[in-house]
């Protein structure tokens, strides 16, 4: 089986356990509040690692390329309230734009 | 009894799903596409999302595949985005009627978006989650299949930018989330792990390295 196929069903049925967690498994119970705490810092956290790793991520380096700009750009729209769509579509025209010319 | 009268129904869990659809679709597009750039071919991505349900674990797992690194570093990152299942459904255990196998079955339907609207009018009703969540899934699945369908007819989607717009995808998502002092600490402190590991660990691990900064949470 290709790494690949391994991650998707190792994935799959992970997923498939936490959010059966409560109501097949636990059944009426609370998480402790520092554990609350921790786990709501997860979101933030993990996708902003996400976005450096997408933006200037490359082969075990750091690439600063036409992704930098066009994520910049984003960052400036997204903090004016633009929706997801309007982010990613400033995102593209500005980072294949640069491409095209350099 | 007249606060029955007043009980949501699945209907109602669609109908508050729909202003919301435009981003699932937007996301399994994503998704697809980027997975069919990855080298996941149509049915690698569909099988995700029909069965992990959650973007940006399948993201993460897809970004480490797609920089050659480890199945279990992959399988890490996803499920540390992933954990925050473990507490949603915890949150919503008593509100699943039925026997054990229908539970399982039917929790499936938790993400993000149907757990945030069942609990909306102060405590969770499981007609909005199931409703939502029906909706949520059959969009993200079916659009997954479109966007790897598109991808892999795609001979250079880099020259798109489509590199940077999932990027822009992310940053649009955390935003909300990057709110008051503690996030933005844990964020930045996130961003400068990932930065200083990336050119010296292998792929994905830096990823993973970043989750650390979630402790903070243990501060009071």
């Amino acid at each position: 089986m290709s790494t690949a196929w391994v991650v998707i069903v190792v994935v799959g049925v992970a997923s498939i356990l936490f959010k059966a967690a409560g109501p097949v498994f636990l059944g009426r119970r609370d998480l402790p509040p520092r554990m609350v705490a921790v786990v709501s810092l997860i979101g933030p956290v993990m996708l902003t690692a996400l976005v450096v790793t997408q933006t200037v991520g490359g082969d075990q380096e750091i690439v600063l390329d036409a992704r930098l700009p066009g994520v910049a750009a984003a960052a400036i729209v997204v903090r004016r309230g633009a929706p997801v769509a309007v982010a990613m579509l400033v995102a593209a025209v500005v980072t294949g734009t640069i491409r095209l010319v350099t | 009894m007249p606060s029955e009268v007043a009980e949501a129904r699945v209907r109602d869990g669609f109908r508050a799903a729909l202003p919301l659809l435009p981003g699932p679709v937007l996301f399994g597009l994503s998704f697809g596409v980027f997975a069919s750039t990855a080298g996941l071919n149509a049915v690698a991505a569909i099988v995700m999302s029909a069965t992990t349900f959650a973007g940006s674990a399948q993201f993460a797992a897809t970004t480490v595949i797609h920089d050659g690194g480890t199945a279990a570093t992959a399988i890490l990152a996803a499920g540390l985005l992933n954990a925050r299942y473990i507490g949603m459904s915890i949150s919503v255990a008593s509100i699943f009627p039925g026997s054990r196998p229908r539970r399982l079955v039917e929790s499936q339907l938790i993400v993000d978006e149907s757990w945030a609207l069942s609990g909306r009018s102060g405590r969770f009703q499981w007609p909005i989650l199931f409703g939502a969540g029906l909706l949520f899934y059959v969009v993200w699945v079916s659009s997954t299949a479109v966007g790897a369908l598109v991808g892999s007819t795609l001979a250079n989607p880099e020259s798109l930018g489509l590199d940077a717009a999932f990027a822009a995808l992310f940053l649009a998502l955390a935003a909300p989330y990057i709110r008051g002092r503690r996030a933005v600490t844990a964020s930045l402190l996130a961003a400068a792990i990932t930065l200083v590991l990336l050119p010296v660990a292998p792929p994905g691990v830096p990823f993973i390295a970043a989750a650390a900064a979630c402790l903070l949470g243990l501060r009071r």
